[in-house]
């Protein structure tokens, strides 16, 4: 009986056999980077807001501090968003004719709130709270960015789990003194020993509990 | 067979990923999320008139109000200053002396929220020469004039409380014993800029610390 397959079947077959093994491992890569790329994190995109608020100008600029306008951050688990009376104690005054800022005046006469585009939003089977990270030492700048610089605000960490969880595990890496808190533009030059202090002066527990699933599904 | 089943499975694999938009947005009000079922689509709600929410009964008028006890029908004095303005000038309503013990932690609270609220304006001095006036607000007078010098402690919580003029109330951000805190700190700035010519500082040794718990903080 005539052979079948050539001789060169076997070579293919073998071949066939590393390609299906690194073609599994590349869908696998390119998955998994996927999952983490801006496109499904929503990372370093602008988006669209009904007024054109720049945080480069009044923070960076003026100098305004978060909690003006933040004001919850440091007593609640949302940060909370200022109301169209916050924007008035100043515009009243200033650009008060800007057609940039029509929407804000609209707002102010019917009562109606300004309806912001979220930019950082976790699914809500996660709970996260602000008012403890704020309090232990973890600076806004530390999930943020640079804020201060941004003419738009977009959200440079991926928010998710591993992000998390890469400083849950080791906290003392990001915390900083309670007085650059709201400083977004802090470099971080503590050495190992003042890291060390922080965290125990802040109290912050063992990794073992910040990471235990119900610390952030409850 | 295998194959028929491993397909199915597939098939099915793709309708499980459609469950998780259930858990990321889930039909719970969350802080500041869109409501479809209150008319004005705001999922965060005002109390409606009349509610007093446990502990914040308020019951004492002169904490919460700085104003004194029993002064109705109120005369005020006003003179006219430089630039045509009326000012008030007698302040006979307003309670003269702290309803708390003012301590150094008092007036380092004070120092921090007035950094917050009242230096993009006032300035870090209490001169009125803050960042927003330079760029276009109206000057604040300053405080280091023998009016405000010699303004009772009230007519400092009444202004962040209700506002004054062109100045909005801050009543919403900032809660009634860090308002005190804020009034000690002014006073201390007061002090700073001009150590001889000021009345001694009522400090009042019997007053109880308000338990912030009950009604004091929010
Ligand atoms: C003058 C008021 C004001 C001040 C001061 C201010 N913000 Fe904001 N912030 C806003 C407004 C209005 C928005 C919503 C519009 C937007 O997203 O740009 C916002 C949005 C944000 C967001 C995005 C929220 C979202 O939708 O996920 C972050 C993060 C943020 N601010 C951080 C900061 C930090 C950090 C500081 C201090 C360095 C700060 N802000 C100071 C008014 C302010
Ligand atoms: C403490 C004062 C203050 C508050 C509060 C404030 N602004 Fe402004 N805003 C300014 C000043 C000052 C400028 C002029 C910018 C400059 O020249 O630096 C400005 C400029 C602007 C502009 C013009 C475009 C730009 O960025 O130059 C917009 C739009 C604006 N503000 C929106 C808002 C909104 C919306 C809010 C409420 C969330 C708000 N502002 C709250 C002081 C304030
Ligand atoms: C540990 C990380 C972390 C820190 C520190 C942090 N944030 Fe956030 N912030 C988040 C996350 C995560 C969200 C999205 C919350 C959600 O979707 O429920 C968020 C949301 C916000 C929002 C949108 C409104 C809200 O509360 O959902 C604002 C405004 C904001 N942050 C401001 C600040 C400011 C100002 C600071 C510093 C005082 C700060 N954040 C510090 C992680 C952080
Ligand atoms: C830069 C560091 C950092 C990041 C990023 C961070 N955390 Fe935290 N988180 C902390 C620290 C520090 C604490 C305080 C731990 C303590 O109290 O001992 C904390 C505490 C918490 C707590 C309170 C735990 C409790 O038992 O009360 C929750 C919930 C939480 N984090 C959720 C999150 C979530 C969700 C994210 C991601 C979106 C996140 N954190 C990202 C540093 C971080
Ligand atoms: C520090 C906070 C934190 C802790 C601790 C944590 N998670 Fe998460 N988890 C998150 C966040 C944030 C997300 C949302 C990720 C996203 O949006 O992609 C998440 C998502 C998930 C998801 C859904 C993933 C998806 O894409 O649908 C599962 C399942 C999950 N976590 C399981 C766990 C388990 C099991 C544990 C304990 C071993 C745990 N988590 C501990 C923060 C945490
Ligand atoms: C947006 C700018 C702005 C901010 C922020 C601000 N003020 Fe004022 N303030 C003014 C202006 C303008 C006046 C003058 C009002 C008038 O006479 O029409 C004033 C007046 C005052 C006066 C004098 C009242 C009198 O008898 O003449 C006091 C006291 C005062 N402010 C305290 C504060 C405190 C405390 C804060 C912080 C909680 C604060 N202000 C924040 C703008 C501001």
């Amino acid at each position: 009986m005539a052979q079948v397959f050539h001789k060169s079947a076997n070579t293919i077959a073998k071949a066939s056999i590393a390609l299906a093994v690194i073609l599994a491992g590349l869908s696998f890569y390119v998955v998994t980077q996927l999952a983490r790329s801006s496109y499904l994190t929503g990372t370093y995109l602008e988006r669209q807001q009904p007024v054109q608020f720049s945080h480069k100008h009044h923070v960076g600029d003026d100098g305004i501090d978060c909690r003006y306008c933040h004001t919850t951050v440091e007593t609640t688990a949302s940060a909370g968003m200022p109301s169209t009376q916050t924007c008035m104690n100043c515009h009243s005054q200033i650009w008060a004719d800007s057609p940039y800022l029509e929407i804000v005046r609209a707002s102010y006469r019917e009562n109606k709130p300004i309806e912001w585009e979220r930019v950082h939003d976790l699914p809500e089977y996660v709970y996260f709270n602000h008012s403890i990270h704020v309090n232990k030492g973890i600076g806004c700048s530390s999930c943020h960015g640079d804020v201060a610089n941004m003419p738009a605000v977009y959200q440079v960490n991926t928010l998710q789990m591993e992000w998390c969880l890469s400083c849950h595990r080791n906290p003392e890496e990001f915390v900083r003194p309670k007085e650059e808190i709201y400083n977004t533009a802090w470099v971080n030059n503590l050495t190992p020993e003042e890291k060390k202090k922080l965290k125990e002066e802040y109290k912050i527990r063992p990794a073992e509990m910040l990471t235990s699933c119900s610390t952030c599904h409850r | 067979m295998l194959r028929s089943s491993f397909l199915l499975i597939s098939a099915l694999l793709i309708f499980t990923s459609a469950c998780r938009y259930d858990m990321q947005d889930q039909p719970k009000y969350k802080p500041y999320k869109k409501s479809e079922f209150f008319a004005d689509g705001r999922a965060s709600r005002d109390l409606p008139a009349g509610v007093v929410p446990r502990g914040f009964l308020r019951d004492d008028k002169s904490f919460f109000t700085g104003k004194k006890e029993g002064v109705t029908n109120v005369q005020v004095q006003t003179t006219t200053d430089a630039s045509g303005n009326t000012v008030v000038t007698s302040f006979p309503d307003a309670i003269e002396e702290f309803p708390i013990p003012v301590t150094k932690e008092l007036i380092d609270r004070g120092q921090e929220r007035y950094n917050i609220y009242c230096i993009v304006c006032h300035g870090p001095t209490g001169n009125g020469d803050g960042m927003i006036v330079r760029r276009g607000f109206v000057r604040p007078p300053t405080y280091h004039d023998d009016r405000l010098r010699n303004a009772p402690v009230g007519h400092f919580y009444d202004v962040i409380t209700n506002g004054w003029g062109r100045m909005n109330g801050y009543a919403e951000k900032i809660q009634p014993a860090d308002r005190w805190a804020i009034v000690a700190y002014i006073r201390a700035l007061q002090y700073s800029q001009n150590p001889n010519g000021m009345k001694p500082l009522v400090i009042s040794e019997n007053k109880v610390a308000k338990n912030v718990e009950k009604g004091g903080n929010r």
